[in-house]
């Protein structure tokens, strides 16, 4: 092979990965404009209304806030699942069966004194995540069993096993509706600065710099990245890449899960089975977008949440469809995609 | 509720026949992955090319009934909506063919944004456009064939069908034809086997996977309209719940053979009939519940999971499958 002629670059390479995302987003915000267009609203209208709808008042920034929560959880646990290569996509599952679990903690320990109750409701969500994202991983490891379809699989069954049990054996003694009892108010987190904002929100952005200290400070995430960028090499480092492969998918079924029983407790305050907006699915699109970078992850976090909030407000004013948030973030999603490959082609020539 | 009822002969044949039918979709989904897994690609966006080939399909064959066929009162429309699904289906080939073949972007990331994209799209524009009432569409007869629909049993289970399922019947022996038996099959394998020896030999890789890739879609797409246009004579949102991950399953299941396939889809399709079947033996028993309708939704997830039980060994997997291919790399 011969040796390359290296063209002088004029726009430096780490202000072009930092632009991808953004010249995507705005392709994509473009084409959804078009989407927009197609549906009869005028797009500029729909686009402020929507920014309104996500940012206008206190009141507009708490929502958008709320919603960001699980997004960000999980998009942080997937973060480190993709960085370590596991492509877990069954946040979405995870996020099922940690409100599952939480929620029986919810259900049959609110006794418990608060700070106490909060922790064990807590520790519930996450193990439910966990051990749901433990079949998965031991699946892969013993049987090389592609997690992308086990956790996918899984998506369903954990969705399917909630709506069982709230119309079965944990419906509401006496009620007629498919879900379980209403918790007790003292599961309640706590709020902050006197509005809806709670606990969770703040946990969610605390773990923004916790997650980048495990991935980049830390002997643990060291060796997840390394057998992301090349697992075989890894091995002959001597990593133990079955064990990166459980750790990164516990942590993001464990986050997952801590995302589930937090929305339970603060939204719907009862199981049932439509406790998600597809929070598991904008996750995999926010660890993408945020490039597997939590800081990314958490602006993407919070564009998207401001997105979902944004089409609800253009849904009730204008009937747009409440798929809109989910198809401008899948185009946009795509726009980053193909502008990251092009610009990583171009300099690869 | 008696179990009795559930081996006479009656529910067997039932069962049976119903489960060819309802695996038809997933079938032509595996075939289409199957032809673009074997040309290197690995193409994930199954779910969401079956989603846009269902609404395509659906959509124009509800418009062209109650537009400009009206009254013909024929299969015309729904014919037309399998091709509508079929053309949608290789467009979302297309995308998937310039961002991993062209642009060479990841494809796992690429699949499983198109899955997104394919979803998200189908149910927004379904909601725009269709969803103010519950529409449906005519569909397809059931065309017995002559003679052999009247041999006892298999006669009902095999010969009795509307026509995509024959034509599944048919595909499934062209594509293990068309893969291991031509030219054009040897051209494909070859790119997923070995592109840079491909390419010496004269063969364009990008040219070649970019056609594995879109007709391989095309067929997916034909899958989603065979399922809204013939099958459930409807579009709703979710519709495909899972059919395109299970396709791409029974890709590994099959070890990329079309026969192979052909059983393992038929597995599926069993699984699905068995939901309606207990169902129906449930409502006779006046709506008492055998068991949890979930578990029996369950089913066909868990059938998936249960069918990957088996590592896959590196001789039937294409070598090269879901690497980009860069001229003079090695």
């Amino acid at each position: 092979m011969t040796v390359r002629e290296q063209k002088p670059r004029i726009i430096p390479l780490k202000l072009i990965s930092a632009g991808a995302p953004v010249l995507g987003g705005l392709l994509g915000l473009l084409i959804g404009a078009f989407l927009i267009w197609v549906s009869g609203a005028n797009p500029f209208e729909a686009y402020l209304v929507m920014f309104k709808g996500a940012f206008g008042g206190q009141r507009q920034i708490t929502e958008t806030l709320l919603k960001t929560c699980p997004i960000l959880l999980i998009g942080l646990g997937m973060t480190v699942a993709f960085r370590a290569r596991v492509w877990n996509i069954g946040g979405e599952g995870q996020y099922f069966m940690g409100a599952l679990m939480g929620g029986l903690v919810a259900l049959y320990l609110s006794g418990l004194p608060q700070p106490i109750l909060w922790i064990c409701l807590l520790l519930g969500g996450v193990l439910g995540g966990m051990l749901w994202a433990l079949i998965p991983a031991f699946f892969k490891i013993r049987f090389g069993m592609s997690e992308i379809i086990s956790t996918l699989m899984l998506n369903y069954i954990a969705t399917l096993f909630v709506i069982y049990l709230t119309r079965g054996p944990l419906q509401e003694p006496g009620g007629v509706l498919p879900t379980s009892a209403q918790f007790n108010p003292v599961t309640q987190l706590p709020t902050l600065f006197g509005t809806r904002v709670h606990l969770g929100v703040l946990l969610a952005f605390v773990l923004v710099p916790l997650v980048y200290v495990l991935l980049w400070k830390t002997p643990l995430g060291f060796r997840l990245r390394a057998v992301g960028s090349r697992a075989s090499v890894a091995q002959y480092a001597g990593i133990n890449v079955n064990r990166a492969i459980l750790t990164a998918m516990v942590i993001s079924g464990g986050l997952a899960g801590m995302a589930g029983i937090i929305e339970v407790l603060m939204t719907h305050t009862r199981l049932k089975g439509s406790i998600s907006g597809g929070y598991g699915f904008s996750a995999i699109l926010v660890a993408l977008l945020g490039r597997m970078n939590p800081i990314g992850v958490a602006i993407a976090s919070v564009f998207f949440a401001a997105l979902i909030i944004g089409a609800e407000t253009m849904h009730v004013l204008y009937g747009l469809p409440p798929q809109l948030a989910d198809a401008i973030q899948a185009v946009i999603i795509l726009s980053v995609l193909a502008v990251d490959a092009w610009s990583r082609m171009r300099s690869e020539k | 509720m008696n179990w009795a009822l559930v081996f006479q002969w009656g529910f067997l044949v039932a069962l049976l026949t119903a489960g060819i039918r309802l695996a038809v979709p997933v079938i032509l989904a595996t075939l289409g992955e199957i032809i673009t897994e074997q040309a290197g690609v690995l193409n994930l966006g199954l779910e969401g090319i079956m989603a846009v080939g269902g609404l395509a399909g659906f959509s124009a064959a509800y418009l062209l009934e109650n537009g400009l066929l009206t009254g013909t009162n024929s299969e015309l429309p729904a014919w037309l909506g399998l091709i509508a699904g079929m053309l949608a289906g290789a467009l979302m080939g297309a995308l998937m063919a310039f961002l991993s073949v062209t642009l060479r972007a990841e494809q796992v990331i690429s699949g499983i944004t198109l899955v997104l994209l394919g979803v998200g799209l189908s149910d927004y524009l379904y909601g725009k456009g269709l969803s103010s009432m519950t529409i449906r569409v005519t569909g397809m007869q059931v065309h017995p064939i002559p003679i052999l629909s009247r041999i006892p049993l298999i006669g009902d289970i095999l010969f009795n069908h509307t026509p995509p399922v024959y034509l599944t019947f048919f595909l499934v022996a062209f594509v293990w034809w068309l893969l291991f038996k031509t030219t054009w099959g040897l051209k494909f394998r070859s790119v997923g086997e070995n592109p840079s020896a491909a390419d010496t030999s004269g063969i364009s890789v990008e040219a070649t996977r970019y056609a594995a890739v879109i007709l391989g879609a095309a067929l997916v797409g034909l899958g989603g309209a065979v399922l809204t246009v013939v099958q459930l004579k409807l579009y709703r949102e979710g519709i495909m719940a899972g059919r395109g991950w299970i396709a791409v399953a029974l890709v590994i299941f099959a070890r990329w053979k079309p026969n192979r396939a052909l059983i393992g889809a038929l597995l599926f399709g069993v699984a699905y009939s068995l939901q309606y079947r207990i169902q129906a033996l449930d409502q006779v028993n006046r709506g008492v519940e055998t068991i949890p309708y979930e578990f029996l939704l369950m089913l066909p997830y868990i059938l998936t999971i249960v069918a990957l039980l088996r590592r896959v060994s590196r001789s039937d997997k294409p070598a090269e499958l879901g690497l980009p291919y860069i001229k003079g790399s090695r």
